[in-house]
């Protein structure tokens, strides 16, 4: 296989959810932003952290399926990491010198951007889904994120019947959208 | 057709689930019904948000785990600097914060010590015991304190501590309740005597700068007033503020910020007077705990009868109240001294005379602050 070809096979496994292609990419590209990370005033935890954001911000990319190949996954990789590292050390004001940039980097601001979006997005839904307590913090999980039966979940929760579930489910649903709504709105 | 019901059909509309002619239907509906259409934008955005987070934590998981496989077989190194290049790092990283903290661990032993001395030789006269609460546990700061230097000191953690933007670490507080929209609060003197800054945050958990605007030690009282543009209140205050005091035996409840959450708590007026037979305030029976101080104290129809202020520290559920007629004396000193307060209005009639107690509580929530001073 050519390598353009394996890296667009990649690609494609990473958007379908391919555990085997995202651990190639993962091998392929950590140590690279480890040392960018390191060598410019982070910490190993951080580099974990800013590559697996540049993962998901690969992830957007490759789903998007308008990702074109103009360069390597690592050239991009990089390039999404080197951007969100130089806007945390903005954030904590530590100090360092400019990052210099590899050759042939891409610019990826605009990738960045819509990520960070849509992170806050995903922080409000989680502060909201965190605050609902339990039962209902399980009970709208269940129903929603693993998109499990009314049936099912009423008997794991010890409903007596499927219509119990559902009012309860209904009640927690109504407090959650709530919450998430009112930071949503004011968000935007 | 009920919402509940309503809602399962909007939920079947947006996974596709609905026969052709149902959902015909349901598209002429909701052609018709501008609140229907409203609903299916929305819950077609809230639903494709929790499929996105779903997606979201098991990618993050997948991550983890192939970060850990990785590492293990050590295709990756996950270790970051080794030996003596690392100590350099760390060093250089947590010189400051050695500095400080060090600094910080020495003037906190100082004051515990001085706090201590200044505190055993008195003999503990006093059994009234004002419901301000600490925020902080000193000791957890001093453990948190000497764990950090450890860090420090042993160079094992390289894990970063993030420089958060400089905020206020406020120490002590109690409850506040709103009696004017335009963020006019009411509390105890003494959750906020010797305050430097002031915060008030509510059910939502939203915080809000607050000043003293007036205290009335005598009578433990102060009104506060929330500095803050992005302050709106919920709408109409749904309790009114008393002059009148209970009747002994009167059933009454609570609303206070005793942890991080608020906390209800009902009882009954025990006494027509408080603590030493003060006529001030009175003797109420009910659960009462550090940070309550400043919770009204409301009976059945809704109205503000009081402010807890204090507990006796020796009897379990005896707690005590100022009566709510010296919050009407106080805005009206305040009316006399200056006449930009001239525009406060307290509720005079309560809005939740008949409605159920959860109901009540319910409208309440929102007009209840916790107070954090430092």
């Amino acid at each position: 296989m050519s390598p353009d070809t394996k890296e667009k096979e990649l690609l494609k496994g990473l958007a379908l959810g391919d555990k085997k292609a995202v651990e190639t990419i993962y091998k392929d590209n950590y140590n690279m932003v480890q040392s960018l990370v390191i060598n410019n005033n982070g910490s190993a935890q951080e580099a974990k952290d800013i590559f697996q954001e540049a993962m998901i911000v690969l992830l957007e990319k490759a789903r998007s399926g308008n990702f074109e190949l103009n360069c390597q996954i690592k050239t991009y990789v990089y390039s999404v990491c080197r951007r969100i590292w130089l806007k945390k050390l903005q954030q904590y004001s530590r100090y360092s010198n400019e990052i210099e940039n590899m050759v042939g980097a891409v610019p990826v601001d605009e990738d960045v951007e819509e990520y960070e979006k849509r992170d806050e997005e995903f922080v409000m839904m989680e502060k909201a889904i965190g605050s609902l307590g339990e039962p209902c913090k399980s009970l709208i999980e269940a129903f929603y994120i693993q998109k499990r039966n009314m049936q099912d979940i009423a008997s794991q929760f010890g409903y007596t019947n499927a219509d119990n579930a559902k009012n309860q489910k209904y009640k927690c649903l109504m407090r959650l959208k709530k919450l998430f709504f009112a930071q949503y709105k004011n968000g935007k | 057709m009920e919402d509940i019901q309503l809602l399962e059909a909007v939920e079947r509309y947006i996974r596709g689930e609905m026969k052709p002619d149902e959902r015909v239907y349901f598209e002429q509906l909701r052609k018709s019904d501008p609140e229907v259409d409203q609903l299916v934008v929305e819950h077609t955005l809230f639903i494709h948000q929790m499929n996105e987070v779903g997606e979201l934590r098991k990618f993050r998981s997948t991550l983890n785990e192939i970060h850990t496989d990785l590492a293990e077989k050590g295709s990756i190194n996950s270790d970051g600097l080794k030996g003596k290049a690392k100590i350099v790092y760390l060093w250089k990283r947590y010189r400051r914060v050695a500095t400080i903290a060090a600094t910080i661990a020495g003037i906190t032993t100082l004051t515990i010590s001085l706090l201590v001395w200044s505190v055993t030789p008195k003999v503990p006269e006093d059994e009234f015991t004002k419901l301000s609460r600490d925020l902080k546990d000193q000791q957890k700061i001093t453990a948190k304190l000497s764990e950090n230097i450890n860090i420090v000191a042993n160079k094992v953690n390289n894990s970063i501590a993030k420089t958060e933007p400089p905020a206020i670490n406020y120490k002590t507080g109690g409850t506040g309740f709103i009696i004017d929209t335009k963020g006019y609060l009411v509390t105890n003197a003494h959750v906020i005597e010797g305050a430097k800054n002031i915060a008030v945050e509510g059910t939502n958990g939203k915080e809000f700068k607050a000043v003293v605007v007036y205290t009335d030690k005598k009578n433990d009282l102060a009104i506060l007033k929330i500095k803050d543009e992005a302050f709106k209140a919920s709408g109409q205050i749904p309790y009114s503020i008393s002059k009148l005091s209970a009747e002994l035996a009167a059933p009454i409840f609570t609303l206070g910020y005793p942890r991080n959450d608020i906390v209800y708590g009902e009882g009954y007026k025990s006494s027509k007077t408080g603590f030493h037979n003060d006529t001030s305030s009175y003797q109420i029976q009910i659960s009462a705990n550090s940070g309550n101080s400043g919770s009204p104290i409301l009976n059945k129809n809704g109205e503000v009868i009081g402010v807890l202020n204090g507990r006796q520290a020796n009897a379990e559920g005896i707690a005590f109240a100022i009566h709510a007629k010296y919050i009407h004396s106080a805005i009206e000193e305040m009316k006399k001294k200056d006449t930009t307060y001239i525009r406060i209005k307290m509720p005079v009639v309560s809005n939740i005379k008949n409605a159920d107690r959860e109901q009540q509580v319910k409208k309440i929530e929102d007009f209840i602050f916790m107070v954090k001073v430092n």
